[in-house]
């Protein structure tokens, strides 16, 4: 009855029942956060260490609240100002930690693959909380979740990943989450910022932002990473918002009103306008809200049976 | 296999929990009926329309109460997915009646009153099951209403079977 997985490490690797079964857990989630009592008792034995190599303030907070929720011991590490710039290794770093009794741990890393790397050499659940441009597995349940919240089911619905797909770890997740679960999807943006052959994982691709939104039920507008391109994809980010930002203008020239997602953290003015981050076909507060629902499942779920010492 | 009441048996036995928590809580202004997942719901359903039929009053306050994040063996077992809880009153200051169809270790009705707390402070709280399975507590927690009482042994099973989904009200005493 528990999931088909120890680790939380991509979405690749989950079984449609997988999601199904943390979308179920999530509800019961929901409902507990959203009671004057937000916590159960369920992981009151239970240490998680939130390991983050890399910026984060969403996901961290997102993640330690779940833990809270769950009665879990929490620890935070974060890279700046520990032993890794003393040179430790990665595994070390880890093992240290675990040394002191933490039964899960959640990471962030830059080095896209660190989560498998480290699943190999400890025994410890992991859930990846974000690698490189690879994965961020989460953020994907969250969004498909939030999809089905509003929408009632992701099943049939046609959803497209705007902006910066080859430096997005949330986009690569969210084509494996959406494809499981039966949606359409398609990724629009500039052609420099869209890997070739990604229709080999099964979407569809679109140059211009306009045409995608007229196609779509949900967007989901992605951030443009600036710290990830190491040389320039596009002219300016003036040019970036004026062919490929998503304003309000756009949207009210659809015959429809579509969902608009982001991940956060917004760039108000290049990839979204203000005018439609906050209007009330978003949906961003809502992801934010449903993630630690979905993280509380996650944790609960994986957290497992421990044999008795 | 043996059989501890049948359809009839069953209804009877019913039929007089219902009069007993009437008898006690006259017209239910200040109590609800709780039941608790997955199988107390059953009988839960039964026992708050019974009561209905009796008091005559429709509006009885009747919720359904999952504990599955409360158990006190999460990591001793495999994870289990939880049920729904809907309880949409509130229970501050009220009486509350919990319903489960068997009574065994204790362990779910202690979780179940730990779960409960989440969701106030009932002025107090009552055990109502089908079957007693005495001398196999766990934990010091007796049924203020019981359907019947048995004398089991840990390798003997009670099953309890309703027309809603068995598609027959029984309910056997099995030996593994």
């Amino acid at each position: 009855m528990t999931l088909s997985v120890k680790h939380l490490l991509g979405i690749k690797e989950l079984q449609t029942e997988d999601i199904e079964r943390i979308f179920q857990t999530a509800d019961n989630f929901k409902q507990v956060i959203n009671r004057p009592i937000k916590k159960v008792p369920s992981l009151r034995d239970t240490t998680v260490a939130n390991v983050f190599f890399e910026n984060s303030t969403r996901t961290r907070i997102s993640f330690e609240l779940a833990e809270k929720r769950l009665s879990a011991d929490v620890v935070n590490f974060s890279a700046s100002g520990s032993s890794v710039s003393k040179g430790e290794t990665l595994v070390d770093t880890v093992n240290n930690i675990l040394a002191m009794k933490v039964d899960m741990v959640v990471m962030r890393h830059s080095a896209s693959g660190a989560p498998w790397f480290l699943a190999n050499h400890i025994d410890a659940s992991i859930i990846n909380a974000g690698d490189g441009i690879n994965e961020h597995p989460t953020q994907a349940l969250l969004d498909a979740y939030s999809i089905k919240e509003t929408l009632g089911s992701v099943k049939g619905k046609r959803v497209v990943l705007i902006g910066d797909i080859m430096h997005s770890r949330v986009a690569l997740s969210n084509i494996f989450c959406l494809t499981k679960l039966g949606a359409e999807v398609m990724v629009a943006g500039p052609p420099t910022l869209i890997p070739k052959h990604i229709q080999s994982l099964g979407v569809k691709v679109e140059y211009d932002v306009k045409k995608a939104l007229q196609w779509c039920e949900v967007a989901n507008v992605l951030r443009i990473q600036l710290e990830r391109q190491h040389k320039p994809l596009f002219s300016t980010l003036r040019e970036y918002a004026l062919y490929y930002g998503v304003n309000k203008q756009m949207l009210d020239s659809l015959e429809k009103e579509i969902v608009i997602m982001h991940p956060g953290p917004i760039n108000r003015g290049v990839e979204i306008n203000s005018d439609v981050a906050d209007s009330k076909q978003s949906i961003i507060l809502d992801q934010v809200e449903n993630g630690v629902a979905i993280r509380m499942a996650i944790i609960y779920l994986l957290s497992g049976k421990r044999e008795m010492e | 296999m043996k059989t501890l009441l049948d359809r009839n048996q069953l209804n009877i036995t019913l039929q007089r929990l219902a009069h007993q928590l009437v008898e006690n809580h006259l017209n239910f202004r200040d109590t609800a009926i709780i039941g608790i997942q997955p199988r107390g719901i059953w009988l839960s359903e039964r026992i708050a329309k019974m009561v209905k039929d009796i008091t005559g009053q429709q509006n009885i306050d009747y919720g359904q109460l999952d504990i599955t994040f409360y158990r006190d063996d999460v990591h001793q077992s495999e994870i289990h997915i939880p049920a729904a809880t809907n309880i949409d009153f509130s229970i501050e200051g009220r009486n509350v009646v919990l319903i489960d169809d068997v009574l065994h270790t204790g362990r779910t009705i202690r979780a179940a009153m730990d779960a409960l707390l989440a969701y106030g402070r009932p002025k107090n709280v009552e055990l109502l099951v089908l079957i007693d399975r005495r001398f196999s507590r766990e934990l010091p927690i007796q049924p203020d209403y019981v359907g019947q009482t048995v004398d089991t042994i840990i390798t003997q099973k009670i099953k309890v079977y309703w027309a809603e989904k068995d598609e027959k009200d029984e309910v056997v005493l099995i030996d593994q």
